[in-house]
């Protein structure tokens, strides 16, 4: 019996294999004629670790789309939506389904850089458009550009670079920098190396740890007995609060100032219990920019989703605006993803953020925040780098 | 390394190895003498932790949560036990591997239905919260040390209970001969439910204390399990004393590690690991 199974089921796959050949032309001659509709595949974490930052991404793209009755430059779109767990080792498969089986049109996501570097891989394999609403791995839009890649969000080298600066301009020379080692860390890290030796500072130390390791005792220690003027970190998540708390406790934030790249400390002041208060860290966001576009986007998503939108939202609102953008240089003709990809790369985004446009390599161009935490909120404390564009080292294209 | 630093490093090796101890400690006796391989027991340290945030959040009390949640997660311990666990102790251990498993995947779907994934943090409860200085710009967290001295205890109890009481007596001699034990009139079914009880409890015990200098996220169990194993294979498979040793080691190795040989942190505690079993294969304290 046990032998026979496995017969048994290359029969069952075959046939279904054959229905589906079958069927599937039909289909796809069924939406030709319906001519006008666009699939999109959401490949976003609904569950684990990163699941609110994948739902908040579909409400911030969905809410565009419903903003716009539905549809995108004339065309209605189509929801194809997968959980891709932020699994890397199950990317490729995911991806590859919603792009064999399902036939979108546009690939939207993710969170996880590693599952993104994936997604992109059979993006550029199949030439299906890809827009990231997260992933910040410098890579996507360095050495792995494509003209079908775009990204709605910020590169890992963005708010960190902003930061080098930020840090010299305070009059800090000598600063140790800790993460973990991952890339993202080591990106975050190289960024802001890179602007803040270029203005005359000088790294005392760089420490890594791990990932996700979040015993930071030894290196509190060691930072003390260092005694730099100042201290940058990229963590985020349970990571950031362990770290912010353990400085704190440390006795260290009275002493030796902490400066955090991006999401140190989005989603996650309230369990810092008041150990963030007065930490300044720097993103493409900030939770009182008082441009009209935001007001306007945090009061609808309120309404709609009884709750407030965050940076992911505005990047999942952005992809959509970027998709329409593209949509509409079909005229209300057939889909052609060259025609979009190309009028894509002209898009203006009227973020909430703030506007943006699409470097070549079709990472954001824009307005990188310096931010304080006061209370539960991280505030406005001005503009660190106007139109800041990721170099694209290594993009040929 | 200046003499200062040098020891506070060695403070900071012994706290840290003394929260691992408490988190192995659970799992030596539920795996040395119940001979069940539990990779939940990471759930249960997460539970511990999500107990302390919620219960903190009720009565806004973290010692006033612990005395309500260690009694709680010894209850659920031993109903899991009645449940499942007492259907695997003749089935080999690919399936207790499978079902166990199964439990991580169950807590933590859970866990984010009641929750949700965000991180939260536990405050320390107010008479511990100050600091003692200990440079110019360094202090150390009386919360840190207040656990130490609880691990400290902890062992000292489990120690005294397992080797110097009757139901010690009758648990290492359960994990001798199963049947010889109950063939002696002894109800072996209490006993393995209480040492399940034991072990569930300590790994929320050790999550409770750990809520506030660790803060509660997800996916916060899966991290302690495999350094709560490998203590457990360094020390010798049911000896606590064997996991506290073991457990002090590691906390020196990964202290020391992190600053001395940064490029090798990720891999000095398997070091350790593999040089201690090359050394002993059975273990530092395993008895025959």
């Amino acid at each position: 019996m046990k032998q026979t199974q496995p017969q048994v089921r290359r029969i069952v796959r075959k046939t279904i294999a054959l229905a589906l050949a079958a069927v599937i032309p039909a289909l796809g001659a069924f939406a030709a004629q319906a001519a006008d509709k666009v699939k999109v595949g959401l490949m976003l974490p609904y569950t684990g670790t990163y699941a609110s930052l994948g739902n908040a991404i579909t409400n911030g793209f969905k809410q565009y789309v419903t903003e716009n009755g539905g549809k995108l430059g004339g065309h209605e779109i189509e929801y194809f939506v997968v959980d891709d767990e932020s699994d890397p080792s199950k990317a490729t498969e995911n991806a590859s389904k919603l792009i064999k089986r399902d036939q979108v049109d546009v690939l939207v996501g993710t969170v996880h850089s590693g599952v993104a570097l994936a997604m992109a891989k059979v993006a550029r394999d199949n030439k299906t458009l890809l827009i990231i609403p997260n992933a910040g791995a410098d890579e996507l839009t360095g050495p792995l550009c494509a003209p079908n890649v775009f990204r709605s969000s910020f590169s890992a080298w963005q708010p960190a670079y902003a930061m080098g600066k930020i840090v010299a301009d305070r009059g800090h020379k000598n600063v140790v920098t800790v993460t973990w080692k991952y890339s993202f860390g080591e990106q975050s890290v190289a960024g802001f190396k890179e602007a803040f030796e270029k203005a005359g500072g000088k790294i005392a130390k760089e420490l890594y740890l791990p990932f996700p390791n979040v015993e930071f005792q030894p290196f509190l220690t060691e930072i003390a007995s260092l005694k730099p003027d100042a201290v940058f970190v990229f963590f985020a998540g349970g990571g950031a609060v362990k770290f912010v708390k353990d400085y704190d406790a440390a006795g260290l934030k009275k002493s030796i100032p902490l400066y955090g790249s991006g999401f140190l400390t989005d989603g996650t002041i309230d369990a810092m219990g008041g150990s963030g208060e007065g930490l300044m860290t720097t993103l493409h966001y900030a939770d009182n920019l008082t441009n009209p576009k935001d007001q306007a986007f945090r009061k609808a998503y309120a309404l709609a989703y009884k709750a407030q939108p965050d940076v992911y939202a505005v990047q999942g609102y952005d992809a959509a605006q970027m998709l329409k953008t593209g949509l509409e240089g079909l005229k209300g003709g057939k889909f052609d993803k060259e025609v979009v990809a190309k009028a894509m790369e002209t898009a203006k985004v009227d973020s909430p953020r703030g506007a943006f446009t699409l470097s070549k390599a079709h990472n954001p161009v824009q307005d990188i925040y310096l931010r304080k935490v006061e209370g539960r909120e991280n505030k406005l404390v001005g503009v660190a780098e106007k139109a800041l564009a990721d170099p694209a080292r290594g993009c040929r294209m | 390394m200046d003499f200062v630093s040098f020891l506070i490093q060695v403070l900071n090796s012994l706290q840290y190895g003394l929260l691992l101890f408490l988190v192995a400690s659970g799992l030596t006796l539920v795996f040395g003498i119940m001979g069940i391989i539990n990779l939940a027991h990471g759930s249960f340290y997460m539970i511990g932790a999500y107990l302390a945030f919620a219960l903190t959040s009720m009565t806004g009390n973290l010692m006033l949560s612990i005395a309500l949640g260690v009694p709680l997660a010894f209850a659920f311990g031993a109903l899991l036990e009645w449940l499942l666990f007492s259907h695997l102790y003749k089935r080999d251990h690919l399936e207790q591997v499978l079902l166990t498993y199964g439990l991580i995947l169950i807590f933590e779907e859970l866990r984010s239905l009641a929750v949700g994934d965000d991180v939260h943090g536990v405050a320390i409860p107010a008479i511990f919260s100050a600091s003692i200085p200990l440079s110019d710009n360094l202090s150390y967290p009386v919360y840190r040390l207040v656990i130490s001295v609880v691990c400290l205890a902890l062992a000292g109890g489990l120690y005294y209970l397992i080797q110097r009481t009757r139901l010690g007596m009758m648990i290492r001699a359960g994990s001798h001969d199963r049947d010889m034990v109950k063939a002696l009139g002894i109800d072996i079914n209490v006993l393995y439910r209480t040492v399940f009880a034991l072990g569930v409890a300590l790994a929320a015990l050790a999550g409770m204390l750990a809520a506030p200098i660790s803060s509660v996220y997800p996916g916060m169990g899966s991290s302690v399990l495999i350094i709560s194993f490998v203590i457990v294979v360094i020390g010798g498979v049911g000896s606590v004393w064997g996991a506290l040793v073991a457990a002090l080691l590691i906390g020196f190795a990964d202290t020391f590690g992190k600053v001395l040989l940064p490029d090798l942190a990720g891999l000095m505690v398997y070091l350790v690991m593999a040089v201690v079993l090359l050394w002993r294969p059975e273990g530092i304290f395993r008895k025959g």
